[in-house]
C-alpha cells in the first residue's frame, strides 16, 4: 500500500495537494514523499486553531488544537504538496523532520518558539525570534497581542 | 585633610576592592540581560561529541554522513586551542541586527551559528489583527529591500482565497514593478556586496543606480519604500503619465553601467581573488537545506519559480533563467548580475505589452469606489465605509502561494476563518532559510572572508526576524 494519498490535482494552480496524516504516519509520508521526488522542504508552520474549531477536514481527520503544516516542493516533478498535522492541545509533541530534511530546523525552531510545538528529536529546539527567557508562545491564540493605550499624558508602561 | 591622607593606604585597597566587585557584578547583571543561554553557540568543552560531529557535518545537518569524513574531525581539540567571538548584532557587515558566533583556530572558522530574533517585532501576530485590506501595509515592511515581492505574495493569496482574477493591466504593471524591485533589490546587494569586499565606488554606483529606481518607484505609489502599492484585488493607482519614456532612461542606464560594473569588479584580479572558491556550496547541501533564489541557481539548478511555477504573466516574457556552477561567491555574484540584466530584458518586454485597462477589479466588495463617486452615489459612500472600517470578508479556507523574490522562494501561509481578518498569516521568508546555510559556507574558510560570505547570501533582517 502507497502512502502517498491519491488526491486528484485541482485545475487552479494555486491549489496544491494536500495530505493529512496522523502523527504517528507523518514521519513516514514525509519521508516517502522525498523519495517520491519532492526534494525541497519548502516551509514548516504551525497553526493555533482554539478560536476557529470548525474548519473544514476530511472525513476521519479529527480536528485537533495546533496543526502543523508542511509544504513540500517538488523540483522534478513541478509540483507541490502541503502535509497537515493535528497535534492536540494537552500533548503538542511531532517528530522532527530534521532526518529528512536538515534545511527545516530554524523553521520547525520557529515553530516551537512561537506556538509551542514540540519537535521531538529536534537536535536544538531552542527559541529562535524571542529571548530565550521569554515565557508563553506569541501566535497562541490566547496569548495576548499587547498594546501600549493612546495617552497622552501619565500612559503607563506596555501591557 | 591631612588625616584622611595619612590613612591612605588600607581604605583605598578596600575602595578598589569594591570597585571590583561592582564590575564583576556589574557584568554578571549585563551577562544575565543579554545572554540568550542556549540558543548561544556553546564552548568546545561542554559541547557533546556527536553534537560537534554535527555541527561539522555541516553545520552540515546532512542526513548523508558522505560529506564528513568522521576522521577529519578534530573532536579532541581542547577548549584553550579555539576561540569563541561574537559577530554582531551591531557588526556594519552583518546587514542589519544579524549576531554570528564563530568558533576560531586561528584565523580559520570552525563553527558558526547565527543567532537571529532583534528585530523580531511580531508582525505575523500583527497580520491577525488587521484587515486584508491593512495587511500588505503589514507585510510589506517585513523584507524592506523588496517590498512589492512582500505585498505581492499577501496579495495574491488573498485573491486565492477570495477566488477572483485581477485585470490583465494590474498584473502586468504589478510584474513591472517586481522586476524594477528585483534590479533595485540586487543592486542595493551590489553596492554592499562591493563596500564588504572593500570595492567603495561599487556601493556609490550600485547606490546611484537603484535611486533611479526609487524615484520611479515615488513617481508611482507617493513613496521610496514599504509602498503599499500591490493591494488585494489589483493596484493602488494607474502608471504615471510618461512612464514608459522613464523605464526607457532607468533600463537604458542600468544596462550600459552593468557593464562598467563587469569593468570594476568582474574581471578584477582583487574581486577574484577574493570571491572564486570562496564560500563553496553543492546542489545537494543547498537542496537539503531549503536553500532557494540565486544561492540555489549559483549551484547549477535552474529553479525560479518565474520560469518553473510561472505566477502573474511570466509565462508570456522571454528571459533566461542564470546559473553558477561552483556555488562559491563569485557565482553567486554573477547570478546576481546578469539577473539584473535579464530583468532589463524583462521590463523592456513588459512596456510593450501592458495592456490597457483597469488596474484594480471593479468589484466593490473588494475594491473601494473612486473617491469622485462616494460625493455623488449612496452605494459608493456605503461601499467606502463598509470597506474600510470593516473589510471585506474571505471566504473560509487555507492557501500557500510562492513567488520568487529576489532573495529566493517568498511564501504567503494564509488560513481565513471567514472574517475580514486572517486567521493566521505566516510568511516564508527566504532570508531566513538562506540563512541556515552559513555554517555550511563558512566553515574551513578564512575569518576576514567571513563578511563576504554573509553578504553573498544576501539578508535582509527584516525578513529573517519579521
Amino acid at each position: 500500500m502507497s502512502v502517498l494519498p491519491e488526491v486528484p490535482r485541482l485545475p487552479d494552480r494555486l491549489v496544491d495537494q494536500l495530505a493529512f496524516p496522523g502523527r504517528n504516519t507523518y514521519l513516514r509520508m514525509v519521508s516517502a514523499f522525498r523519495d517520491a521526488g519532492f526534494e525541497l522542504c519548502a516551509d514548516v508552520c504551525a497553526v493555533d486553531y482554539l478560536t476557529h474549531p470548525g474548519r473544514s477536514l476530511p472525513d476521519g481527520v479529527t480536528p485537533e488544537r495546533f496543526e502543523v503544516v508542511v509544504n513540500l516542493l517538488s523540483l522534478s516533478r513541478r509540483q507541490r504538496v502541503r502535509i497537515r498535522v493535528q497535534v492536540p492541545e494537552n500533548d503538542p509533541v511531532v517528530d522532527s523532520l530534521v532526518g529528512v530534511y536538515p534545511g527545516v530546523e530554524a523553521m520547525e525552531r520557529e515553530a516551537y518558539d512561537m506556538v509551542g510545538i514540540i519537535f521531538s528529536d529536534h537536535p536544538d529546539l531552542t527559541r529562535i525570534l524571542m529571548p530565550e527567557d521569554w515565557e508563553g508562545h506569541p501566535l497562541r491564540k490566547d496569548y495576548g497581542v499587547g498594546r501600549v493605550p493612546v495617552q497622552f499624558k501619565e500612559a503607563p508602561g506596555p501591557r | 585633610m591631612s588625616d584622611h591622607e595619612h590613612e591612605g593606604g588600607e581604605p583605598e585597597l578596600g575602595l578598589e576592592a569594591t570597585e571590583a566587585g561592582h564590575r564583576q557584578a556589574e557584568e554578571r547583571i549585563f551577562q544575565a540581560e543579554t545572554s540568550e543561554g542556549a540558543q548561544e553557540l556553546l564552548p568546545r568543552g561542554s559541547t557533546e561529541a556527536s553534537e560537534l560531529r554535527r555541527e561539522v557535518g555541516a553545520v552540515l545537518r546532512l542526513p548523508e554522513g558522505g560529506y564528513v569524513d568522521l576522521g577529519d574531525i578534530d573532536i579532541e581539540r581542547r577548549d584553550d586551542e579555539t576561540m569563541i567571538i561574537n559577530m554582531g548584532p551591531q557588526h556594519p557587515s552583518t546587514h542589519g541586527v544579524l549576531r554570528l558566533m564563530l568558533e576560531l583556530d586561528g584565523e580559520t572558522v570552525l563553527r558558526t551559528k547565527p543567532i537571529v530574533g532583534y528585530l523580531h517585532t511580531g508582525m505575523e501576530k500583527t497580520g491577525e489583527e488587521l484587515t486584508y485590506m491593512q495587511g500588505s501595509t503589514n507585510v510589506t515592511r517585513m523584507d524592506y529591500l523588496s517590498p512589492l515581492h512582500n505585498e505581492l505574495v499577501f496579495s495574491m493569496a488573498t485573491e486565492a482565497l477570495l477566488d477572483v482574477e485581477v485585470p490583465p493591466r494590474a498584473v502586468w504593471i504589478r510584474m513591472l514593478m517586481a522586476e524594477l524591485n528585483r534590479v533595485s533589490s540586487h543592486l542595493m546587494w551590489m553596492a554592499t556586496n562591493g563596500m564588504d569586499l572593500g570595492s567603495t565606488s561599487m556601493m556609490i554606483y550600485g547606490f546611484r543606480e537603484r535611486e533611479m529606481v526609487l524615484s520611479f518607484f515615488e513617481k508611482t505609489t507617493g513613496l521610496r519604500m514599504n509602498h503599499n502599492f500591490i493591494r488585494p484585488g489589483g493596484v493602488a493607482a494607474d502608471l504615471p503619465d510618461g512612464w514608459q519614456d522613464d523605464l526607457e532612461v532607468i533600463c537604458d542606464t542600468i544596462l550600459a553601467r552593468s557593464f562598467e560594473y563587469d569593468e570594476l569588479l568582474t574581471g578584477q584580479p582583487i574581486f577574484r581573488e577574493r570571491s572564486e572558491g570562496v564560500g563553496n556550496l553543492t546542489a545537494e547541501e543547498a537542496l537539503a537545506l531549503s536553500l532557494t533564489g540565486p544561492i540555489l541557481r549559483s549551484t547549477g539548478v535552474p529553479w525560479d519559480l518565474r520560469r518553473t511555477m510561472p505566477y502573474l504573466a511570466y509565462d508570456k516574457l522571454d528571459f533566461d533563467v542564470i546559473v553558477g556552477t561552483y556555488g562559491d561567491n563569485f557565482d553567486r555574484y554573477s547570478v546576481r548580475l546578469n539577473e539584473i540584466r535579464e530583468s532589463v530584458k524583462m521590463i523592456r518586454q513588459i512596456v510593450e505589452m501592458v495592456p490597457p485597462g483597469d488596474y484594480r477589479l471593479q468589484d466593490r466588495k473588494v475594491t473601494p469606489p473612486p473617491r469622485a463617486r462616494i460625493d455623488e452615489s449612496m452605494e459608493a459612500l456605503i461601499h467606502h465605509f463598509k470597506l474600510f472600517t470593516e473589510g471585506f470578508r474571505v471566504p473560509e479556507g487555507e492557501v500557500y502561494v510562492a513567488i520568487e523574490s529576489p532573495r529566493g522562494e517568498l511564501g504567503c501561509y494564509l488560513v481565513s476563518d471567514g472574517t475580514s481578518k486572517p486567521y493566521r498569516m505566516h510568511i516564508r521568508g527566504p532570508s531566513f532559510v538562506n540563512l541556515q546555510a552559513l555554517p555550511v559556507l563558512l566553515r574551513g574558510g578564512l575569518m576576514a572572508d567571513a563578511v563576504a560570505v554573509i553578504s553573498s547570501v544576501d539578508p535582509v533582517m527584516g525578513e529573517v526576524d519579521r
